[in-house]
């Protein structure tokens, strides 16, 4: 428990014989009368740091197959598989490539969270997401497609404001606001905080399509042409891609504030219920636009 | 007609030697089973509660209550491992040897002037002849397991007794010096104005130590320390005769924390103003449990001693101190005479 450093001190001058003894003993019987600091985590849910590395989460509209994050990661446990389409475009002229995402996966039982594949990643389409329950009863289950990497996206929470004094982050000058449900306004002083949220999924697939993120330009026309199935494009679309890939939805609003008041109601951190949330009204979302 | 002849045979049955012995010796038995397993829990808890943890919850849905129930049943499921160059009989032997000496101490402890199951002129002596057979089964048990961490730990648990039994034993003798009587029941009547521990405080501490070094109960657990040497002469036991071995050091805790109580505390007579609030049989319980759970407070603090200064430690301050005690007492006896 937490001594501070004059009681160290004192102790460390001669005393009475044993009055270190019967001070470790009020320390023990302290320690006793206050309560426990155990999470009780299969009945409750921990209330984690917003920046918590619990899985590798994939935001597909950012990835750009780029192949940066499979080669870098000393494991090779990431497994990319895409091919290349070219799509012409209506007004006549040179046919524009693209490559699509067929497989990402992750395989978990090798991956060590060293955050490499994070790190390389140059268009923030990696994050550490706080989902940590992913247990398998075979290793091979453990290797995660890329719809569960999605799902984990929706509980990234945008990063805390910096500290007060702090220097602001260098693209702090292009920044946008996003109306962001449940964020709140960001205070004075932590522009950044609202600069982050436009880069973190969920987030940004709030914002209207047409607005590419500030800090993800290049990955906006890949992305719109992979992803939504943009009018110039599904001409050529011959390829077997299942219908059902993916499909950008935008929050579930409904949801969100009910999950989020209910949470916020049983005391959850704010941080944290937004996230959750946020994961509910999206999968919310996606199931309303699968079978509407 | 019947109903005399019913009340007689009961009556007969009720002064029948045979009967008594057995409804005594289950009682005893009952005793012993279900004691250490309530200092068993309240350890649990405590030590975790010192450590800012919660211990055992799920079992028995109540805040864990019945881990230790739990831990029994999976004991017996376990398999009953003996390694080859084991010396089999005495292997299996050692467990019963650990605990029924504490089992037999049970029976001289008194929960009340009629509440008993013997009543021993030589009480307090038979009590320390029987704690002290223990340590020959935990001999057994290290020598017998052909292994060397199990053999260092059994030698060191004789070496502990050897130093700590002569502090124990010249502590209880001031009491009895003081007191007159060799027998608990005796020993506690003659602390209904003021308790012993009044004019002995020093005897007390010195029990309390010299005690907690004979149930090698931390912080003077060096013959079982398992950052060195596994556990000690238990090392090899598995099942059912680990648990026995379990069973007889927290039902070493509640014997002694007995006879200290009896010796010290007054022992089922309540302190002497509010005495009347409660029975004799729950002053004897709650003064059972205070000391338990300073033993476990004891563990929850201290590190562990090392092996020189715990012999040290005995023959060089408890043992005169406690020489000092019983010179004290016998000057102040004939003085007051
Ligand atoms: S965290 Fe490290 S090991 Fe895991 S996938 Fe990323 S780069 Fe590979
Ligand atoms: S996740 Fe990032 S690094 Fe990996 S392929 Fe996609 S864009 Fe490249």
């Amino acid at each position: 428990m937490a001594v501070d450093a004059d009681e160290v001190r004192r102790e460390g001058q001669p005393s009475i014989p044993g009055l270190g003894l019967l001070k470790g003993l009020t320390v023990t019987l302290k320690t006793m009368l206050r309560p426990a600091v155990t999470q009780r985590y299969p009945d409750v849910k921990p209330d984690l740091p917003a920046r918590t590395r619990g899985v590798i989460a994939l935001k597909e509209a950012n990835c750009t197959v780029c192949y940066k994050c499979a080669r870098e990661c000393p494991d090779w446990c990431i497994y990319i598989d895409a091919h290349k389409e070219t799509h012409e475009p209506a007004g006549g002229g040179k046919g524009r490539s693209a490559k699509v995402l067929d497989r990402f996966a992750i395989d978990y039982a090798l991956c060590m969270y060293c955050g490499i594949c994070v790190e390389v990643c140059p268009f923030d389409a990696l994050f550490w997401s706080p989902e940590f329950e992913y247990a398998e009863y075979e290793v091979d289950e453990l290797i995660h497609e890329k719809e569960k990497l999605e799902e984990w996206t929706y509980k990234v929470l945008p990063p805390p404001p910096l500290e007060d004094g702090a220097e602001p982050p260098a693209e702090s000058s292009g920044s946008q606001s996003a109306g962001v449900p449940g964020v709140e306004t960001a205070p004075p002083g932590a522009a950044a905080a609202t600069v982050a949220a436009t880069s973190v999924p969920g987030v940004r697939s709030v914002s209207p399509p047409e607005t590419p993120a500030p800090a993800a330009p290049p990955a906006a026309a890949p992305a719109e042409a992979v992803a939504v199935s943009t009018p110039e494009a599904p001409a050529l679309k011959a390829q077997p891609a299942p219908s059902t890939e993916h499909k950008e939805v935008s929050l579930d609003q409904e949801t969100f504030d009910r999950v989020l008041a209910e949470l916020l109601d049983k005391g959850t951190d704010r941080r944290v219920a937004e996230g959750q949330a946020r994961r509910a009204a999206m999968i919310a979302a996606r199931k309303k636009a699968e079978e509407g | 007609m019947i109903a005399q002849a019913g009340a007689s045979f009961v009556n007969d049955l009720f002064n029948n030697f045979w009967v008594v012995l057995v409804i005594k010796a289950v009682l005893v038995l009952g005793f012993f089973l279900v004691a250490p397993l309530v200092v068993g829990y309240m350890e649990h808890k405590v030590l975790a509660h010192m450590q800012a943890r919660l211990g055992p919850w799920y079992a028995g849905r109540f805040h864990g209550w019945a881990q230790l129930v739990a831990d029994g049943v999976k004991f017996v499921q376990k398999e009953d491992v003996i390694p080859e160059a084991a010396d089999r009989s005495v292997f299996s032997l050692a467990p019963a040897v650990v605990m029924i000496p504490y089992i037999v101490t049970v029976v001289v402890i008194p929960f009340s002037h009629t509440i008993y199951a013997e009543n021993l002129d030589i009480g307090i002596f038979f009590v320390l002849a029987m704690s002290s057979v223990s340590v020959i089964g935990v001999l057994m048990a290290g020598w017998s397991s052909a292994n060397k961490f199990s053999l260092i730990g059994a030698l060191r648990a004789a070496a502990q007794l050897i130093a700590y039994e002569l502090p124990l034993v010249l502590a209880a003798a001031a009491v009895v010096m003081q007191n007159g009587t060799l027998s608990l029941i005796g020993i506690s009547e003659s602390q209904s104005h003021v308790w012993n521990v009044a004019w002995q405080p020093i005897g007390f501490l010195i029990f309390l130590v010299a005690s907690l070094a004979e149930l090698t109960r931390p912080p003077f657990d060096m013959p079982v320390a398992d950052s060195e040497i596994i556990f000690g002469a238990y090392t090899e036991y598995t099942g059912l005769k680990f648990a026995f071995f379990l069973l007889a050091e927290y039902g070493g805790i509640v014997v002694l924390s007995a006879v200290a109580s009896v010796l010290y505390l007054g022992g089922y007579l309540g302190p002497p103003v509010v005495a009347s609030l409660l029975p004799a049989p729950i002053w004897m319980a709650g003064k059972i449990g205070a000391l338990s759970f300073f033993v476990i407070w004891l563990r929850a603090t201290y590190p562990r001693l090392r092996e020189d200064q715990l012999q040290r430690f005995s023959w060089l301050a408890l043992v005169p101190l406690a020489l000092l005690n019983v010179m004290v007492v016998a000057i102040v006896k004939i003085a007051v005479k």
